[in-house]
């Protein structure tokens, strides 16, 4: 299973890292390590297991009762900003983007 | 070619009226207050955070799936959906993608054309997204970001590509709003950004309509009134049959509606699923629903607005007023509250549907809720009074505005005013002898056979009484010395 430089150009894009041309070949050359072995698992008759996204589940729903607790104060929400403007987060403008 | 064929898809993002928001207790009720005094850790994404679901959020979800006739399912799970944006601090939403809430229901639609089936594909719960403001200073553009709105429950409904024409679109919303409203679990308040609209739309020709073939949609985002989605789609239908006329191609593409400038613009060429890597929360263990929890949620579901029209239709109301009577569920209530405090359905629906109503516009009273109305017992013993002839039309329109300012009882306010009726012989008949010395011309007419100026002799009489003329005794007793002279 090989994934091409291309597809880790554009999965390393969706997630907004930047890579250089050797670690894209670095990458591709991993990714595909990791994907032939799932082609490898993949051969495994699972006919009559179901699906299991969690080793553990719980004993009936986790769920909490719908009462408003105190937020966290402004200041601390905002502590670890890298910039403030009137309460808010200040980020830059909201361009369209091209992949 | 002369004939195109409209193909529309509607999906529908709704908050819910919860007290606390979707993964963690941070008050819901944010309107209004400083930015960013609604957070936490869990809604901010900081690390190490632990969601846990809000119970109520959940309960609203299979009541909405319930509602619109889906089912639900045994087995559902929330997903993280990953895409870089400044208005999703966490970097992903937490959404149900291949196990929602409920799946493949119905809204029955009757339209000009016949009853239509709109179905429904999905219902599914997610997290709403931080609120961006844009601003521009001495040339310079930034994004303020605040987070209180990121985390409120919100409800997506996404129906299959059913609706074949922008009035089919409209009548589904209106609707499905009905039905989120009716429960109790959305405001529907589309101006306040709490229910929000996009629709997607394609055209065919009948022979692609014929061999089911579907081309290219494009989907209009931000639509924030039903008749922002009818301009929207009557415009993007003529700009596609444009495009393919002039030999040329539609691009699948996200697009917002420009209402001053009355088009759609370019927003975004549309993701692909997979981009999103969609792939379980985590930190929240998949939920199960056993047939009887479905079933107690099915116990609370409360009456909805199509069958209080059709209960008011079996009083003997036209359709036109049950629908008026029904419009929001306070009012509903107060009208049957209403007629408890007696009274016959005709007389409280009319007192209600026009001197009541005509002083709610005056007042700008909003009938989500009926707080600001006078008491409905004292309405409905306004209307029995009125049938009874113990007051009459006039007082009541004198009566009313009163009842709204003091809340008093009707006899209260009754007193207050002076308000009675004039009747019985002894005091009607001096005024109706001297009405009819004044205007003789009019008596030589009814005496002549001309029955209609009789009208304008009991107004002349209601008015010399000053509108407290009981209409019975005025009527009977005008009669009675025109036939005796």
């Amino acid at each position: 299973m090989q994934m091409s430089r291309e597809e880790v150009a554009h999965v390393a894009w969706l997630a907004r890292l930047a890579l250089s041309e050797a670690e894209l070949e670095r990458y591709a050359g991993q990714l595909s390590g990791i994907l032939s072995h799932i082609v490898q698992l993949q051969e495994l008759d699972v006919t009559d297991i179901a699906p299991t996204a969690m080793a553990v589940e719980a004993g009936g729903n986790v769920v909490r009762a719908d009462v408003p607790t105190a937020s966290a104060p402004q200041d601390e929400v905002l502590a670890n900003a890298a910039d403030i403007e009137d309460g808010s987060f200040r980020v830059r403008a909201i361009l369209e983007e091209s992949a | 070619m002369s004939e195109w064929l409209t193909v529309i898809g509607i999906e529908v993002h709704t908050q819910l009226l919860t007290r606390s928001k979707m993964f963690c207790s941070c008050d819901n009720n944010y309107a209004g207050d400083e930015p960013n005094t609604h957070v936490c850790p869990v809604c901010l994404g900081a690390p190490g955070m632990l969601p846990t679901v809000n119970a109520q959020a959940l309960e609203y979800g299979i009541m909405a799936a319930l509602a619109l006739d889906c089912s639900v399912p045994e087995f559902s799970w929330f997903e993280r959906k990953n895409y870089p944006y400044p208005d999703l601090v966490k970097g992903f939403q937490l959404t149900q993608y291949a196990y929602p809430i409920g799946a493949h229901g119905k809204v029955d639609l009757e339209t000009d054309h016949g009853p239509r089936r709109i179905g429904v594909r999905r219902v599914h719960l997610e997290e709403d997204t931080a609120k961006n403001t844009h601003v521009t200073v001495a040339g310079e553009s930034y994004s303020l970001v605040d987070c209180n709105r990121a985390g409120v429950p919100l409800m997506e409904i996404v129906t299959e590509p059913d609706a074949r024409s922008s009035e089919e679109a409209v009548a589904y919303l209106k609707k499905l709003r009905d039905v989120l409203v009716f429960l109790g679990i959305a405001s529907g308040k589309m101006e306040e950004g709490a229910m929000r609209l996009e629709a997607n739309i394609s055209v065919r020709t009948p022979a692609e309509a014929a061999a089911g073939v579907l081309r290219k949609r494009c989907e209009v985002k931000n639509l924030n009134s039903f008749e922002n989605v009818r301009a929207a789609l009557e415009y993007e239908r003529e700009r596609q049959i444009a495009a393919y006329e002039a030999g040329e191609e539609i691009q699948q593409a996200t697009l917002g509606w420009d209402s001053a400038a009355g088009r759609t613009v370019y927003q975004r060429s549309k993701e692909e699923a997979q981009d999103y890597r969609y792939f379980p929360e985590p930190d929240l263990p998949p939920l199960r629903f056993t047939a009887a929890d479905v079933d107690a949620v099915r116990a609370k579901l409360p009456e909805l607005r199509p069958a209080i029209i059709a209960r008011y239709e079996a009083l003997g109301l036209d359709r036109y007023r049950a629908e008026l009577l029904s419009q929001t569920r306070a009012l509903a209530t107060y009208f049957e509250t209403a007629l408890a405090g007696g009274g016959k359905v005709e007389r409280v629906a009319n007192l209600l549907l026009g001197d009541l109503l005509a002083q709610v516009n005056e007042r700008q009273i909003n009938l989500e809720e009926t707080t600001a109305l006078p008491a409905a017992g004292e309405l409905g013993r306004l209307a029995q009074q009125w049938e009874a002839g113990e007051v009459t039309g006039p007082q009541v329109k004198q009566l009313l505005p009163r009842l709204f300012e003091t809340g008093e009882t009707v006899d209260a306010a009754k007193a207050a005013l002076g308000i009675r009726v004039v009747g019985g012989a002894d005091e009607l008949l001096p005024i109706i002898e001297a009405v009819l010395a004044a205007n003789a011309a009019a008596v030589a007419k009814v005496k002549a056979g001309e029955q209609k100026v009789m009208g304008f002799l009991v107004g002349q009489v209601m008015k010399a009484t000053k509108g407290q003329g009981a209409p019975g005794e005025v009527n009977r007793l005008l009669a009675e010395v025109l036939a005796r002279d």
